[in-house]
């Protein structure tokens, strides 16, 4: 279990705990986070799970694939710094983690 | 307006469970018509996740979405079920006991003995853009589809999206207008490359606009655009003068006239029915797969296809209310056989 924050457009921060090997998106969904839709339910097809990562853990969160990018055209608000969090796998690595989430998803 | 189409039966929603039916409905020799919303078979298995694996379909441990759709098609093709796409249906009216009145919103008027609500999350429809203060302009000068071309001429056009929605129509109303710009995020485009490269041939010959970046404001009177504001890629904010923008952000369900049709929703969503038949408060018309709610409903693939079986029985007594129902396999039974049009395995000719 990793500790990972998220805080919403209003700047309300929660911080719950992650399971290595998990998804953001589904910690998120698991802890009652709210922010986060998820529609499609992780499968990369529905971009309501729009994250927006810290500028500080860009570099160990990664980068988004192909397919993600593609999802992406469709989220509100996208920035540089934008993931989809259903296709992030939380690891060992990720304790301390801060996300925000956009001010809506879809 | 065009004729009455008169059928047995009317499904609204072409996905998986409204397809499965087809082939419950015509083993016991129901004729149906399908319309759906969407330009292409399938529902949400073919328009969100295509490519996507199921492994919960019973007796196919791996298939892709749309494998599970083709699948079905050439499971219903005995049947010839007629299908009319790129059509919302806006009324169901009942007007006998039972007959009812189906219209779409082409105007295209149907009636049927039964209706099968097979609508899952709704119609999709296209998704607003992530622009603040877009209606008053929908329908005015901000349009998600493309009916008339000539009302494009010698416009000023902002086109926003990647994909081919978004590049077909750059490339269709790239001769008639007085200005065209296209405005996507990134580089990279989700459209077809053989289209991607026409629109770059345009862009390098100077007859049309690329930019990257988005959308952030819309300015103009009454509905009528006069401005977008663009914020590039470089960080840049543009105005860019526009009579007309054209969004592509992809499709979403939304519930859609379901709910004008008189049935008390559960949650706002959902058509409350019994599990005997999975009727509805209507007595002829039938809501099965994702649209319907009774105590412990699962949203899969396979409880929908146990609800159609279950509403075929029933409906085959509102088409032929004379006749008594049969209990036949479709291993052994040669009448049935005899519909899906494969030979009998059994009594060879001497
Ligand atoms: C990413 C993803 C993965 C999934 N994975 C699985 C899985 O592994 N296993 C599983 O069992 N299920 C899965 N599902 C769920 C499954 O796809 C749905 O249960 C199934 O599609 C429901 O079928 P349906 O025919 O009831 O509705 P839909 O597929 O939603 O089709 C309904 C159709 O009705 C049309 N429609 C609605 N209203 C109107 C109207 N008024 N006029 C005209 N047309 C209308 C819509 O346009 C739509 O095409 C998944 C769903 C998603 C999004
Ligand atoms: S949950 Fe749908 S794209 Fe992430």
């Amino acid at each position: 279990m990793v500790k990972i924050t998220f805080i919403d457009s209003g700047g309300t921060a929660r911080t719950v705990e992650g399971e290595v090997g998990s998804t953001l998106m589904e910690t998120a969904i698991n802890n009652g986070v709210p922010g986060i839709e998820a529609e499609c339910g992780g499968a990369c097809a529905c971009s309501t799970c729009h994250v927006y990562i810290e500028e500080a853990w860009r570099e160990k969160v990664g980068t988004p694939s192909p397919m993600e990018e593609d999802m992406l055209d469709f989220a509100y608000g996208v920035q540089p710094n934008s993931r989809l969090s259903c296709q992030i796998k939380v690891s060992e690595d990720f304790e301390g983690l801060v996300v925000r989430t956009p001010d809506r998803q879809a | 307006m065009s004729e009455t189409i008169k059928t047995d039966i009317v499904i609204i929603g072409a996905g998986p469970i409204g397809l499965f039916a087809v082939f419950e409905l015509g083993l016991l020799d129901m004729k149906t018509h399908l319309i759906d919303i969407l330009d292409k078979i399938g529902g949400q298995c073919a328009e969100l996740y295509p490519e996507k694996p199921i492994y919960d379909i019973p007796g196919i441990p791996y298939t892709s979405a749309q494998g599970l759709v083709d699948a079905l098609l050439l499971q219903i093709k005995p049947f010839n079920p007629q299908f009319h796409l790129n059509e919302m249906v806006e009324k169901v009216e009942k007007i006998g006991d039972p007959l009812f009145r189906v219209t779409t919103d082409q105007g295209k008027q149907f009636e049927c003995k039964v209706v099968v609500i097979a609508a899952g999350g709704g119609s999709f429809q296209p998704k607003r853009p992530p622009i603040p203060g877009v209606e008053p302009y929908e329908g005015k000068s901000l349009f998600y589809s493309v009916r008339r071309m000539e009302q494009f001429r010698d416009k000023r056009i902002l086109i926003v999206g990647g994909g081919d929605s978004a590049l077909d129509w750059t490339l269709n109303l790239a001769p008639l207008a007085k200005k065209l710009t296209l405005i996507h995020r990134r580089s990279e485009f989700r459209a077809a490359p053989d289209s991607v490269n026409k629109m770059r041939a345009l862009v390098d010959a100077g007859k049309i606009d690329l930019v990257f970046g988005q959308v952030t404001a819309l300015h103009g009177d009454d509905g009528q655009l006069q401005k977008a504001t663009v914020k590039t890629n470089d960080g840049a904010i543009n105005q860019l003068e526009c009579d007309a923008l054209l969004p592509f952000f992809g499709l979403t369900m939304k519930l859609g006239p379901v709910a004008n049709w008189g049935f008390e929703l559960k949650n706002n969503e959902l058509i409350p029915v019994e599990t005997a038949a999975f009727e509805t408060s209507v007595p002829g018309i039938f809501a099965i797969g994702d649209i319907n709610w009774y105590p412990g409903k699962l949203k899969l693939i396979l409880s929908g296809f146990h609800e159609g079986a279950l509403m075929a029985q029933k409906a085959y007594h509102y088409c032929y209310p004379e006749k008594r129902l049969v209990f036949q396999y479709t291993t052994s039974s040669s009448n049935l056989q005899k519909k899906l049009g494969v030979a009998p395995q059994t009594a060879q000719p001497a």
